[in-house]
């Protein structure tokens, strides 16, 4: 028998050591608190339009949908929130509801750098201490955001543990959490880790799905027929899915990192590969061997760079509802410069996996149709990385 | 009366942590055999796990080196099979969730009742998640071990409770590793442990010296040493058996007060 607590179908649930127990049970009674209290949504609300830039636009992609000659394309321009991504509606929750608390001390785990520069940037606004964790390869990849983290007063701590990456971030962070609780919040990137975070980080995100549900309709009167989105743990994919589960007409589609093909070991795609598994505080699928020992995942994007998925999205893929597809590392980059050229708009390299399938999906739809891509984030920082891709020699 | 209450039988218990396959399963069985003979009167057999989120990094090295190694569940299994061709003391396994969840629940559990296992800790399971592994322990005779931490507060009546085999008490507050000074009121955390079950307890995490335990043993029914020993057998690697032996007799000679 399985704990209810949490859970999204048989995924989810608390699976940490006791030492952190009573650490989730405050913070999920504050939540609960704080999500009744109509002061502190206004709080979040005029955070969310004055400091990061919401509602951000639903843009149609007119060159795009030309040149495919399908579906009339719109993409979600989360790039454009303040610090180029999704992330920053999340961890001004979290910030705020840390505040809320009494903790004076956030500390994070970053893949690509956007949750962790995220973070530093609420931290400094509300005036928090901040300690970043992120995986050594992951400070080579994304240099420029290490700089950013530390310009905000950050602390950046490089993780060398296991393949240095985004998971040994998570578990460099829960164990920093275990050793310091009573003035520190852990503020998770993502829906995943214990209850209740993948619900706290759910609820902060779905922002996305109700503006482009709002913006849809004014623009097209009715509603779309496919929202894309990356996923990794995958917040900004349930922020734009949520409001759309209960419409049934709405294909939610969420493109995974296959890296160098879901037939190598090099690949993060954790549906396509993945099995069920307990990691990190959550039931769900992860990439891992027959023992249960967890795969060392590979992508070309730090930010999808991780052996599980959130649970409500293994319970999303379980019930159907939702549909994850793998994406490879050259699909991915090949949408990057596609986007580029065709629209002016550099995408990040964990959005342009979207892209990537968005391309291969469109032309098969009708021009009728309608496609919203989340462009969770935008791509400056990956630039290097893909010039070195192509084999320029480009360092930051 | 499970098997792992006879750890407690003589005076205070010696409680050794070892990570199998660390250098490799013959070295394992070898220092596991010293440690009984110097000894230990419980075994805690680590099954390594690729991401360890509770252990500090002399522990961590340990799984990884012995994942490197080759080692696997089943060569664990192994392992045991052979150790209990004469070792007697009680032996646990320390893993992770996904160790036991991956191999399946209940086969895990025969496996261990065939082998000689006598109960598990798993560290990732707290309290509200044990019930999706201990029937398939207790339907065996197999005991779940649980912990309680310096944080555990208003909850250490609800585990004790419920506590099977040994209540494992964590000394501070992180992860595993050696600690120059543990800080927690042991004492008070023991006296609620007693007024809720009879069931003995043990602390661990931080200990490395005779002196810590035998103040740690004194205050409660046994002490855990885990780093310090997997540090001794980083250092000594194949020829690891005599040190972990003398420094398992220095321990529990501490801890008796001789």
């Amino acid at each position: 028998m399985t704990n209810p607590n949490g859970r999204f179908g048989v995924h989810g649930g608390q699976y940490i050591p006791e030492t952190l127990m009573n650490a989730v049970i405050e913070l999920e009674a504050a939540y609960n608190e704080a999500k009744n209290d109509p002061s502190f949504r206004a709080e979040l609300t005029a955070l969310f339009n004055e400091y990061a830039g919401r509602p951000s636009r639903l843009y149609f992609a007119r060159r795009m949908t030309e040149d495919l000659g399908g579906a009339k394309i719109y993409l979600k321009r989360e790039d454009l929130n303040h610090t180029g991504a999704h992330k920053i509606n999340n961890v001004l929750g979290q910030a705020l509801l840390a505040k809320r608390m009494g903790k004076t001390r956030l500390i994070a785990e970053t893949g690509a750098g956007q949750h962790g520069v995220a973070t530093a940037t609420a931290a400094a606004l509300l005036g928090m201490a901040c300690v970043v964790y992120m995986g050594v390869e992951d400070t080579i990849r994304q240099a420029l955001n290490v700089y950013r983290m530390r310009l905000l007063g950050a602390e950046v701590i490089p993780v060398s543990t296991g393949t240095g990456t985004l998971k040994d971030a998570v578990s460099a962070a829960m164990r920093e959490w275990t050793n310091r609780i009573s003035d520190t919040h852990y503020c998770l990137g993502s829906v995943m880790g214990p209850h209740p975070f993948p619900t706290i980080v759910r609820d902060f995100q779905p922002v996305i799905s109700q503006e482009i549900k709002a913006q849809v309709i004014e623009k097209e009167g009715r509603l779309p027929d496919a929202v894309l989105a990356c996923v990794g743990g995958g917040s900004n994919a349930i922020g734009a899915f949520y409001h759309f589960i209960e419409d049934k007409s709405v294909r939610l589609i969420g493109c995974e990192a296959a890296g160098r093909g879901v037939d190598t070991f090099e690949t993060a795609a954790t549906i396509a590969t993945g099995k069920l598994g307990i990691f990190h505080g959550m039931k769900s699928y992860f990439c891992q061997d027959e023992y249960g020992q967890i795969a060392p995942v590979y992508s070309i994007s730090a930010g999808l760079d991780y052996p599980g998925i959130g649970p409500e999205h293994a319970w999303l893929h379980d019930t159907g509802r939702a549909e994850y597809v793998p994406v490879t590392d050259d699909e991915a980059v090949n949408a990057f410069e596609y986007l580029s050229r065709m629209e002016g708009i550099i995408p990040a390299i964990e959005s342009a996996h979207a892209v990537a399938h968005a391309m291969k999906l469109a032309p098969t739809m009708g021009k009728d149709k309608i496609m919203v891509i989340n462009i969770s984030g935008r791509g400056d920082k990956d630039c290097a990385a893909i010039a070195r891709y192509r084999g320029e020699d480009l360092h930051e | 009366m499970s098997n792992i209450a006879r750890a407690f039988d003589h005076g205070k218990a010696f409680i050794a942590f070892i990570t199998c396959g660390d250098p490799d399963l013959q070295t394992t069985a070898a220092c596991v055999r010293a440690a009984v003979k110097g000894g230990a009167d419980l075994i805690e057999l680590g099954i390594p796990f690729s991401d360890p989120t509770a252990e500090g990094p002399v522990i961590q090295a340990a799984n990884e080196r012995a994942l490197k190694g080759g080692v696997t569940t089943d060569k664990i299994f192994g392992l045991v099979e052979d150790l209990r061709r004469d070792v007697t003391v009680p032996m646990v396994f320390m893993t992770y969730a996904n160790v036991v969840y991956s191999y399946g629940i209940e086969r895990f559990c025969d496996r261990c009742v065939e082998t000689g296992i006598d109960g598990m800790i798993l560290p990732d399971v707290p309290f509200e998640e044990k019930e999706e592994f201990a029937p398939a322990c207790r339907a065996r005779g197999l005991d779940f071990v649980s912990l309680i931490a310096p944080t555990s507060e208003h909850r250490v009546a609800m585990i004790a409770r419920e506590a099977e085999g040994f209540l494992y008490i964590v000394s501070s507050m992180g992860v595993t590793g050696v600690r120059s000074e543990i800080t927690t009121d042991i004492g008070a955390m023991v006296k609620l442990v007693r007024a809720n079950t009879s069931i003995p307890c043990a602390v661990g995490f931080g200990i490395s010296t005779p002196a810590q335990a035998k103040k740690m043993a004194d205050l409660s029914d046994g002490a855990i040493v885990g780093s310090a020993i997997v540090k001794l057998i980083a250092e000594h690697g194949a020829d690891a058996a005599g040190p972990v032996g003398a420094y398992v007799k220095a321990m529990k000679d501490g801890i008796m007060g001789l």
